[in-house]
């Protein structure tokens, strides 16, 4: 356990020396989700001042969506991103043929998610409080659900995203950056899932977001803290994770059977 | 047991057949070349002995560990180095030793780091990112990664590629002490017959996927009735008859 925990921070040590001697990745962690925060905490501001009180409310649920929808785009960037690299820097051979087994390169790289996603998203919860009065902890200990959701959502979407990487190559590598963004529509962010066509509505309802953002739009407008899409949200995280740690291990190994691992960058 | 002991080992890529059922063995503490053209094989089966590639058929023992079902076994026991990987470039030299001293495991990684940097000259190259090396510096540091672990098992794959003579022959000859103080076994694949004439107690001569012959570096020489590896090597690969034999 001792030798898998030292693999495990042999990964995540190489990532922290990386970002510990460049200002302008570090930046460019935090930089968006500051952005996005500036940009929807004015709005909020906007129409809470045109509308008053019911658009304070919906200000709030903006803010706390945009906020949580970090978490996971951060979480899943960090992850994939951190695997990224290792392509990058043409390294991923040395790593194959060392004794890390899969599960400690996995570990690892849901550590950095961690890292990434606090270092990008930590930031903007500041600014949320500063600037825009919006105290993300006022949702209390759901919150911390919301969250461990959240992130997990943006580590079985970077499973998916790193299996494809395995499968077809520097060709998916775009995918790290815009997947998310495709589901986006469906996570029912800023709006409740009714709002969604009947027909994509199961496609939303599959997805652990929507059920963490009409649980924190439950807590804002009525107060009420809903068990239901907590469970719903962890039941589908476990499943969506099972499934995506299922398809990483098939893709791990055909990546052995054709001998990808030492030409994936190329 | 031998160090190494491969059996039949078999790689086929859909109508290609890249390594065709060969087999060798080599014992502890023994350093053996595997010597052929481009596409001859040497590569994938390197790969495959270090659990990159899953084989068709065959298997492969290495240090007792059966590497279909327990490689990471022998991995930690093993090393390897190759020109063609390379080791994250922002990172300074000690950095990357000391991610691959953890992630093998090695106890009082900075010390040994400190070891390795001495004998192979690291020293005041220690702080700077392996990005900004010379090819020569590059492949001292690929070494130190590779001797980390103090390994007992070695591959090489053609370790002084685009070296300069003088640093080509300091590597060869830190890999020859080290394999004498420590009984490493070694597999050496190589295009530098000179090398494989000096470092080799065997040579497996690859075409095609097939193990074509094989020998000591004298054995060979004689039988090809050559003065140098690189005259057979061409007799191999030219599919030449042999002048001197018989």
């Amino acid at each position: 356990m001792i030798a898998s925990l030292r693999r495990i921070w042999g990964l995540v040590y190489r990532h922290i020396a990386l970002y510990r001697r460049s200002w302008p990745r570090l930046l460019e962690l935090a930089y968006w989700p500051v952005l996005n925060m500036c940009i929807w905490g004015f709005t909020a501001s906007f129409l809470t001042g045109r509308l008053g009180g019911t658009a304070m409310l919906a200000g709030a649920a903006i803010m706390g969506g945009v906020l949580l929808w970090e978490v996971t785009l951060r979480g899943q960037m960090g992850m994939a991103i951190s695997f990224l690299e290792e392509i990058w820097s043409r390294n991923l051979g040395h790593v194959f043929v060392s004794p890390l087994r899969p599960w400690e390169l996995i570990a690892a790289l849901l550590a950095m998610s961690v890292l990434r996603m606090l270092a990008g998203v930590v930031p903007a919860v500041l600014l949320a409080w500063a600037a825009f009065q919006f105290n993300l902890f006022s949702l209390g200990l759901p919150l911390a659900l919301f969250v461990m959701n959240m992130i997990a959502m943006g580590w079985w979407v970077a499973l998916g995203v790193v299996s494809l990487i395995l499968r077809h190559g520097a060709g998916a590598e775009p995918l790290a950056w815009g997947v998310l963004f495709g589901l986006a529509p469906f996570a029912a962010v800023f709006y409740p899932v009714s709002v969604l066509p009947a027909a994509v509505q199961p496609i939303a309802l599959a997805l652990p977001a929507a059920h963490v953002f009409e649980g924190m739009r439950g807590i804002l407008l009525d107060g009420s803290v809903s068990a239901y899409h907590l469970a719903a949200a962890t039941g589908l995280n476990v499943l969506w994770l099972g499934a995506a740690s299922a398809l990483f291990a098939y893709q791990f190994h055909q990546a052995r059977v054709r001998g990808a691992l030492l030409s994936i960058g190329e | 047991m031998d160090a190494i002991a491969v059996t039949d080992l078999t790689k086929r890529y859909d109508e290609v057949l890249a390594v065709d059922a060969i087999s060798f063995s080599a014992p502890h503490g023994a350093t053996v070349g595997l010597l052929g053209g481009n596409g001859a094989g040497k590569t994938t089966t390197i790969a495959m002995m270090l659990g990159l590639l899953v084989p068709t058929g065959g298997g492969i023992r290495i240090l007792g560990h059966d590497m279909a079902k327990d490689r990471f076994a022998a991995l930690g026991r093993m090393n390897f180095s190759s020109p063609y990987i390379a080791l994250p470039s922002r990172l300074t030299v000690a950095e990357n030793l000391r991610v691959y001293g953890h992630l093998y495991n090695v106890q009082g990684t900075e010390r040994r780091i400190a070891e390795l940097a001495a004998e192979l000259d690291l020293e005041n190259l220690l702080d700077r990112p392996a990005g900004h090396l010379s090819a020569g510096q590059k492949t001292r540091v690929a070494l130190a990664k590779a001797l980390i672990n103090r390994p007992d098992v070695l591959l090489l794959d053609e370790p002084t590629a685009s070296l300069d003579p003088d640093t080509g022959d300091l590597v060869r000859t830190w890999l020859e002490r080290y394999r004498a103080q420590s009984g490493c076994t070694i597999l050496l694949a190589s295009h530098n017959m000179a090398e494989v004439e000096r470092m080799c107690s065997e040579v497996l001569m690859m075409k095609q996927g097939r193990i074509v012959d094989r020998g000591s570096p004298a054995a060979l020489l004689e039988r090809y009735g050559r003065d140098d590896m690189e005259e057979v090597f061409l007799d191999i690969a030219r599919n030449r008859q042999h002048p001197g034999a018989g």
